[in-house]
């Protein structure tokens, strides 16, 4: 039966657009954990661990996402580990951004000139406070622009876990649009969603640009 | 008793031998300026004084520290001398009390109050007390070039290098920054300084070295060697520098 695209189903979407957010926050908080991770095991003088690291990021960076998705979800189960959708995207997700963003934040931190680490070391700052007092907060502000990027390239990819069958705002718009066969409002209530989230987040990529005072 | 002594230091980057062969002793109180053409080695000497880079081969003893040794501990070294750099260097986050004050209360463990009178003390006498809040963007490069002084000076260091430090200055910026120098020097501080101000080394220093191609060619009273050298080498530098 065929029914009207109504206020109910906006609610629906809104609804969804939660797992949406709840999944990009947790894949955010996965990989910034993950990413620093990489990005320290990226950077220690230690080269088979750098190796590693590198191995990690060429395989995530080389594959498509929906496949790592795939992995997750439809591999752990081969090996006699049950998962739901919710834990394979949040897991695939996090560890996906942890190859980007380590990458970032290695990049960021090498960025930093060298002069100031020798200009720290000069004053008799031991190695661990010339990184967090003088080239941690220089590499944080350098990083907020392609970090804050990256996150909103990672809201969008959430919908990818429609295709493993998790209900976030894209799978909910297509059980809407089967419904009611009104595909075009559908999703253009779901882009605007989409657009609301995007949009504060590369906002506030600027106040905290502004915020934090590093030569302008 | 010296302050500073090198022994016979080498110093290679990969295939290039950049010092061959180094020594001399530095006084308590003495102020040496270090001449000599780019590339001859000038930097390089200095910045193995504090340990920047590693010697092939050689020892280095400043003011009881053996710099050269495997587990010499380098950060106490650079609390007894400081360093200062062409590019002035100071962090861009933090404004000048805190450029100074960062080293005296993680490095040496001043309290906050403590640390901030000496910055302001220190700040105000390379004359820059009005800019004690504003950050290093908003200075030209000769106050950026006396905040880097006054934050060296802070940790009060037994030995101060000075490394070209006005070398990247627009000339109307330089005199400043010597003027800070000179009051430096009259209080007597050991200083080790890469320059290319002749005149402020004829001036102000005591001794001045002559590099040439990785080797002292020239050591003696400033005056007399910029004046009186005694090396075919040395006079073409001056006659390069002064012309």
């Amino acid at each position: 039966m065929i029914r009207e695209f109504s206020a109910a189903d906006l609610v629906y979407l809104a609804a969804a657009a939660r797992w949406t957010i709840a999944l990009a926050l947790a894949a955010m908080l996965g990989g910034g954990v993950g990413g620093l991770l990489v990005a320290v095991l990226r950077i220690v003088p230690f080269p088979p661990v750098n190796w590693l690291a590198i191995g990690f990021v060429n395989v995530l960076q080389g594959t498509p996402l929906l496949g790592q998705l795939f992995v997750f979800f439809f591999g752990l189960p081969l090996v006699g580990i049950t998962v739901n959708a919710w834990t394979a995207a949040a897991l695939a997700l996090s560890i996906y951004s942890s190859a980007f963003l380590g990458e970032i934040w290695r990049g960021s931190l090498q960025s930093v000139p060298h002069r100031q680490w020798e200009a720290a070391a000069s004053l008799g700052l031991p190695y661990r406070h010339r990184l967090t007092h003088v080239v941690l907060p220089q590499a944080v502000r350098i990083s907020i622009a392609p970090t804050v990027g990256f996150l909103v390239q990672l809201v969008k990819d959430t919908s990818l876990a429609a295709l493993i069958g998790f209900i976030e705002l894209t799978r909910a718009s297509q059980i809407i649009s089967s419904a009611t066969f009104a595909p075009l409002s559908v999703y253009l209530s779901a882009a605007a969603i989409y657009f609301v989230i995007c949009f504060s987040l590369s906002q506030t990529s600027h106040v905290l640009e502004r915020r934090i005072h590093v030569s302008r | 008793m010296s302050l500073v002594e090198l022994a016979d230091i080498h110093k290679q980057f990969g295939e290039v031998e950049v010092l061959k062969g180094i020594s001399f002793k530095q006084d308590r109180g003495e102020i040496i300026a270090v001449i000599g053409r780019s590339g001859s080695g000038k930097s390089t000497l200095l910045r193995c004084v504090n340990g920047l880079e590693k010697v092939q081969s050689g020892r280095i003893v400043v003011d009881g520290i053996e710099v050269t040794a495997p587990d010499a501990d380098l950060n106490l070294l650079r609390q007894r001398a400081g360093m200062v750099f062409q590019s002035y260097n100071l962090f861009p986050h933090l404004s000048v009390e805190r450029n100074v004050t960062l080293a005296l209360t993680l490095v040496r463990k001043m309290g906050r109050d403590e640390a901030r009178e000496v910055a302001s003390a220190m700040v105000a006498k390379v004359g820059l007390a009005d800019k004690l809040h504003a950050y290093p963007d908003e200075l030209s490069g000769g106050q950026q070039q006396r905040v880097a002084i006054a934050r060296s000076l802070a940790m009060q260091p037994a030995l101060m290098l000075f490394d070209e430090i006005t070398s990247a200055l627009d000339p109307e910026l330089v005199g400043e920054v010597l003027k800070v120098l000179e009051s430096v020097a009259e209080e007597g501080m050991t200083m080790m300084l890469v320059t290319h101000e002749m005149n402020f080394a004829k001036n102000v220093a005591d001794r001045v070295i002559f590099m040439h191609e990785g080797r002292i060619h020239e050591d003696g009273p400033a005056r007399e060697a910029l004046l009186e050298p005694r090396t075919a080498e040395l006079r073409s530098f001056l006659n390069a520098v002064l012309h």
